[in-house]
């Protein structure tokens, strides 16, 4: 199986801090990976690392065999990215936005119209269609930004807190769409949140100060929590792997 | 090409999405006609030109063409947007031309506001069309000089009070290289050729020469070479800050 996304030894400082610290993350088409870490762990960082926002001090990356570093043209082309936040202009509506990104996206006639129709279908935007983003509720914005990643259909999804201010609701239908979307693309998220790695993920990779510290299957996750264990049994794991020593004697643990 | 047609279009909507455009057109046809009427006595003076206009284009445009480039950058940034256009398959080149021709453009659309006082000279008296075209011709020029700095100087920042301090202080600098109190004080011990290098780095000894009526190639290159120049140092900011 071929490998969409192919980053290999990842390495960012900004000034004294290493932000990232030799990740290498290689997923293969139809994959869903669910990129998890503490605050200020590099998750971020590494997502702008491997879309092109930032360039890495060492490192390569390559977007479905495309290097994003030579050929950083033809590598974007394969990814869908929804930074963290969401962010969109303000100023322009739903309709708008969307089509200028197709437009940028090299979307002409009929496959423009199709994408923007499949865009406001998928994510059910229709009825804020002609809205400012500004006027737009948080859970509205970030539907935006996803309808905004997937637009030019691309096999890479590369999705920064992708469920973060929807309600339950809206949770659980995003959820269902990265299930279903993840049946071909390849989509790397960053979550805090356990369940969803659970609900919607094969692949689990925690990171914590800019290190890899487990790679795994979500079942291989929940084995690491001690039997006596019975509830939260991921969030256990992940405060055990990712907890600074003084966190622990604090007794967090 | 198609990308800066795309980016441009977008950008030159999104003045007029906002109230920037409507406050910035009357401020600048407000001061306009303030300067050349109250300030520049059009009228006193018994001349059918448009010297008085003209000549305080620079000083009108050394705080507003900041404050319409502040916002270029600086205002993705803020936003985060700046992520999502960078991460799109569109050349940095694209980017930052499509974004200046669109501020750049709507300077040019204030600047045609003002026609009415060219309509009013014409009405009184008889003035030379073609000095009022290539002053026009030099204010737009000048104006997308200022522009380049001020858009390459928000790159820098986030903020854009920063970035329209910053730019106010270096177009200062640009103008009053060419200043004759400048001029003079360094006339009484730099020889004259020194002087005139000093001169013709400034924006005032170019676009005094093109409101004289003059088309120079030398003024026209010099702008477009300092527009040039200052758009590539954009991007450089660019992909500096990529790496950084």
């Amino acid at each position: 199986m071929s490998n969409n996304l192919k980053a290999l030894g990842l390495r960012k400082s900004f000034g004294d801090i290493r932000a990232v610290d030799g990740v290498d993350l290689v997923v293969p088409a139809g994959q869903v990976l669910g990129f998890l870490g503490p605050n200020g762990a590099g998750k971020s960082t590494t997502m702008k690392l491997v879309t092109g926002f930032l360039e890495p001090d060492a490192g390569s990356v390559e977007i479905c065999g495309d290097d994003l570093l030579a050929k950083p043209l033809a590598a974007k082309r394969h990814i869908g990215y929804l930074p963290e936040g969401a962010p969109a202009y303000p100023d322009m509506t739903v309709m708008e936005y969307l089509s200028f990104l197709a437009s940028i996206r090299e979307l002409t006639g009929a496959t423009h119209k199709s994408a923007l129709e499949r865009g406001f279908s998928l994510l059910h935007l229709e009825p804020v269609a002609h809205q400012t983003i500004e006027t737009l509720s948080k859970g509205f914005k970030r539907r935006v930004g996803l309808a905004a990643a997937l637009l030019h259909d691309p096999p890479l999804l590369i999705l920064d807190e992708p469920t973060d201010g929807l309600d339950p609701n809206q949770k659980h239908e995003v959820r269902m769409l990265i299930r279903e979307l993840g049946q071909k693309k390849t989509i790397v998220l960053s979550t805090h949140i356990l369940e969803e790695v659970e609900a919607v993920c094969d692949r689990a990779v925690i990171i914590n100060r800019g290190r890899v510290e487990f790679d795994g299957t979500p079942q291989q996750l929940d084995a690491k929590a001690p039997a006596d264990v019975t509830s939260n049994r991921l969030e256990w794991v992940f405060r055990d792997i990712t907890s600074t020593d003084l966190q622990m004697q604090g007794g967090l643990k | 090409m198609k990308a800066i047609r795309i980016i441009f279009k977008r950008e030159f909507a999104s003045y007029f999405n906002t109230p920037l455009a409507a406050v910035f057109l009357v401020i600048f046809l407000f001061m306009c006609g303030i300067f050349t009427f109250q300030l520049g006595g059009l009228f006193d003076r018994g001349q059918a030109d448009l010297r008085p206009f003209f000549n305080f284009h620079p000083w009108l445009y050394l705080f507003l063409v900041p404050a319409v480039a502040m916002r270029l950058w600086a205002e993705e940034r803020r936003l985060g947007t700046v992520e999502l256009l960078m991460t799109l398959p569109v050349n940095m080149r694209d980017l930052v031309l499509g974004k200046f021709l669109a501020a750049w453009a709507f300077l040019a659309v204030a600047l045609a506001m003002t026609f009415p006082i060219w309509l009013t000279v014409s009405y009184l008296g008889n003035p030379d069309h073609g000095v009022i075209i290539t002053s026009y011709l030099g204010s737009l020029l000048m104006a997308g000089a200022f522009l380049a700095i001020g858009s390459a100087l928000s790159a820098l920042t986030k903020n854009q009070v920063i970035a329209f301090v910053l730019c106010v202080v270096v177009c200062f600098g640009m103008l009053f290289s060419g200043f004759p109190l400048v001029l003079d004080f360094f006339g009484g011990w730099l020889p004259a050729f020194a002087i005139e290098a000093i001169a013709s780095l400034s924006f005032l000894t170019h676009y005094e020469a093109l409101s004289k009526g003059v088309i120079d190639l030398r003024d026209v290159l010099y702008f477009a070479l300092v527009t040039g120049v200052f758009l590539y140092i954009n991007a450089l900011i660019l992909d500096w800050k990529k790496a950084a």
